[in-house]
């Protein structure tokens, strides 16, 4: 009988155990932190990715977490202190490349994803160059939602004619004269605003005047930092910077308020990212295509600059299934045409913008179109391809610069900037 | 007699009190002077956030690159921003301050407002007061928009944005400065000692005086100090100087502390007994003389502590920098905003130590001094 009651008992607890593992594994529960630098204008594309997931996964808190400020330059540092003290979160937000690479996965502080990539098949559906991007002595480690366009040419095309420019200029010498013809009127020929975008005007300089294979042997060792085509890159950006308003307003200016100056009509082009299509189109309401336009910056025809925006899983994430599915539901057809359309951005996906291209506006077909055909480079502005330690002492470089104005100077002060950061393949 | 009681009492009271400044202040302290002297970041080989990273002593490597590395320009130029913050808001905040006391003590109509409103400006945060002016100092608001209201042309600076530099000078010559400037301070000590018959101190001043010029003659310094890892003409194309986007921060600065320095002032003013005014008054003293060999002289001791406090807040600016102009902006960069940058943007956590380092020694320089008088005098 007592043997007959110790049996019965064993059987209930071992089904209790092996029930809630079991439920555990199909419905994730407890609670979810999502940490991102997406809030603002880029709000409720995330927003509309966590309603998705709490639709699939209701009993799961997911707590949104953002530290604000473009391109994550604060929340890195909220991060950083988060996981140096030993409280990461579920997942964050990390640009493919280096920043993900070169700060959290050399420190072994991520994940290896293979094997979700393995069975969900996303082998077959991210470009293999995105996926070289996250990947690291054989493992992969975060799984992108999306991808931007770094070097696009905005513009107004009824300012254009008014100025009587026929068409953005396609080579770096009618842009100087375009240049030249617009300062005579008043107009500011090419807007920049703070620091980074200086940077980010240099990123498109560079792969102008170098062109892709230069440009990627520039990060890999095989050209130097100090070699006669550096040089010439130097030249130019400071032609190009003198077609600015570096001299004036610019490091008071965020992005958006360079972009206003270009469509109050202060401002003929601005060389930014796509994230400016959607505050054309979603916070000022204007129509792609017909109210503002896009061009690729000279000499850069058929390259497409690119950067991603991934999530990781973190060595000692607390909601391990819950962050599992997290990925799993951002690396999904769903997932990445629910939040692209939104943040205005293309899927990483190769399939995703063809089984519902009626989410997509004009200019995102068209980036989506580009994606496919065009030769992808990675953003050094953006994290893809020089490590963070790198980006921050570029800026000094840059400083060097403006203030000298001399190309000499600012090649060698880059080599030394990559030597010490262990990047530029040096 | 205090009793052994008593002793265990206090000692037991002031025990939490110790513990927690030992270890949030004092540990603290001296880990980040320990990482200054660390490769922690500096080694591509060991990553900077991994949990197993070594780190490695270097001694003062780091101090050495952040002062002669041609890539630190942006160290060198926060350190030249530190010293032109430090000495116009140092002076602007005690001018205008004082020019407010002086205003209130004459006993206008509705002098507790006017205190209040002047006052004010204190209980904000720099965060608060940085977002304020930088609405005010764009280039095409508040500020230069000012005299079209009494129908002059607006003006057109770029209070936060400038890219000009003011007093250019190159950082070779910095060492020339700092001796010369070791030089007059000593020999007007020299000087003040011998007046005052203190014979063996004015001696002790006029020998260091003398062993400076001497220094100052030989050229030893330029030896001693570091020569810049780069070609001299690099660095005179882009010198150090007064960047003129500093002034804006400036102006928002004095406009926070000068009602604070005021508060101060009237406090010590209110101290003076009448019948010093009254005396000086019945002896035919003016109104100016009556402040200036009078009142204000009174307020020496205040002076000096108000100098230290305003000074070592300046040396220590950070929040009302970032919010003004962004922690970006190469113009108005300060040594705060670099131990953020460079520690938490670009991993260079020894790097950040080492500027942390050196700003609290600059502290230390601007109140230890301070301190010293105050113990000796209590004595």
């Amino acid at each position: 009988m007592k043997k007959c009651f110790i049996f019965l008992m064993s059987i209930l607890v071992f089904q209790i155990l092996v029930g809630t593992v079991a439920s555990k594994d199909e419905m994730p529960s407890g609670k979810l932190e999502i940490f991102s630098w997406w809030a603002g204008d880029e709000g409720p594309a995330l927003e509309a990715l966590i309603k998705l997931y709490n639709q699939h996964y209701p009993d799961v808190d997911v707590i949104n977490a953002t530290v604000t400020g473009g391109a994550g330059v604060n929340f890195r540092a909220v991060l950083k202190t988060r996981m140096l003290g030993g409280n990461p979160p579920d997942s964050f937000q990390v640009h493919a490349g280096q920043e993900l690479i070169g700060t959290w996965v050399v420190a072994d502080r991520m994940q290896d994803l293979t094997w979700l990539y393995k069975e969900e098949g996303w082998f077959d559906v991210f470009p293999q160059s995105v996926i070289n991007k996250l990947s690291y002595g054989g493992g992969i480690y975060s799984v992108p939602v999306n991808i931007h366009r770094a070097g696009v040419m905005w513009y107004i095309p009824s300012h254009l004619a008014d100025w009587d420019i026929a068409s953005p200029p396609k080579t770096l010498e009618e842009f100087y004269a375009t240049c030249a013809m617009l300062q005579t009127k008043g107009i500011i020929p090419l807007v920049v605003g703070e620091a980074w975008t200086t940077i980010h005007l240099w990123d498109e300089i560079a792969l102008s005047v170098l062109g892709a294979d230069n440009y990627e042997a520039l990060w890999t060792g095989k050209l130097s930092p100090t070699s006669s085509q550096m040089i010439a890159v130097w030249d130019e950006y400071g032609k190009v910077l003198d077609c600015t308003n570096i001299r004036d307003n610019a490091a008071g200016l965020s992005w958006q308020q360079a972009t206003d100056l270009l469509v109050s009509g202060d401002a003929a082009f601005n060389v930014m990212g796509d994230w400016v299509a959607g505050y054309l189109s979603t916070t000022l309401g204007l129509k792609a295509g017909d109210d503002y336009g896009w061009a690729d910056f000279p000499n850069t025809q058929g390259d497409f600059t690119w950067l991603s925006d991934t999530f990781g899983l973190p060595v000692g994430a607390p909601n391990q299934t819950a962050a599992i599915a997290w990925l799993r539901m951002i690396g999904s057809v769903e997932g990445q045409n629910t939040f692209n359309p939104l943040k205005g951005s293309i899927p990483a996906r190769m399939d995703a913008v063809g089984l519902a291209p009626e989410l997509y506006n004009k200019y995102l077909q068209y980036t989506a179109k580009q994606w496919a055909n065009d030769r992808l480079v990675g953003s050094m502005m953006h994290g893809v391809v020089a490590n963070e330690r790198f980006m921050g002492d570029f800026n000094q470089v840059l400083d060097i610069y403006i203030q000298s104005r001399s190309s000499a100077a600012a090649a060698a002060a880059m080599e030394s900037v990559c030597k010490q950061a262990g990047a530029c393949g040096l | 007699m205090r009793s052994r009681r008593d002793r265990l009492i206090a000692l037991l009271m002031l025990l939490p009190t110790f513990i927690l400044l030992g270890i949030f202040v004092y540990f603290f302290l001296g880990k980040t002077v320990y990482f200054s002297m660390t490769d922690w970041g500096e080694n591509p080989a060991q990553p900077a956030l991994s949990e197993t990273v070594t780190r490695q002593n270097v001694g003062l490597q780091n101090y050495e690159n952040l002062l002669t590395d041609v890539i630190q320009s942006m160290f060198r130029n926060s350190l030249t921003n530190m010293f032109f913050f430090f000495f116009f808001f140092v002076v602007g905040s005690i001018g205008v301050g004082l020019l407010l006391t002086i205003i209130l003590d004459q006993r206008v109509v509705g002098e507790t407002f006017f205190r209040t409103v002047f006052l004010s400006p204190m209980a904000l945060s720099f965060v608060v007061t940085g977002t304020i002016w930088r609405w005010l100092l764009q280039p095409d608001g508040g500020l230069n928009y000012l005299p079209t209201v009494f129908g002059f042309a607006p003006i057109h600076f770029n209070w936060l944005n400038s890219q000009e530099i003011w007093l250019q000078f190159t950082w070779s010559i910095v060492p020339r400065y700092l001796t010369f400037a070791g030089f007059v301070i000593l020999a007007f000590l020299a000087v003040r000692y011998a007046l005052r018959q203190e014979k063996r101190s004015a001696y002790l001043m006029g020998a260091l005086a003398a062993l400076v010029i001497l220094i100052f003659i030989s050229g030893l310094w330029d030896r001693i100090w570091l020569p810049l890892d780069a070609p001299e003409a690099a660095m005179t194309l882009a010198p150090e100087g007064f960047n003129a986007a500093l002034v804006g921060i400036i102006i928002a600065a004095i406009w926070q502390m000068s009602g604070y320095v005021m508060a101060i002032f009237t406090a010590g003013l209110r101290g003076i007994s009448d019948d010093l005014r009254e005396a000086a008054q019945v002896d035919g003293c003016g109104e100016i003389k009556l402040y200036t060999h009078i009142l204000l002289p009174q307020l020496r001791p205040l002076m000096i502590s108000t100098i230290i406090i305003l000074g070592h807040t300046s040396l220590k600016i950070f929040d009302l920098v970032f919010a003004m102009s962004g922690p970006d902006n190469a113009r108005t960069v300060v040594p705060g905003i670099l131990v953020y940058t460079k520690g938490f943007r670009q991993n260079s956590f020894a790097q950040a130590s080492t500027i942390a380092t050196i700003v609290l020694l600059l502290v230390v320089i601007v109140i230890v001094p301070y301190l010293y008088a105050r113990l000796r005098t209590h004595d």
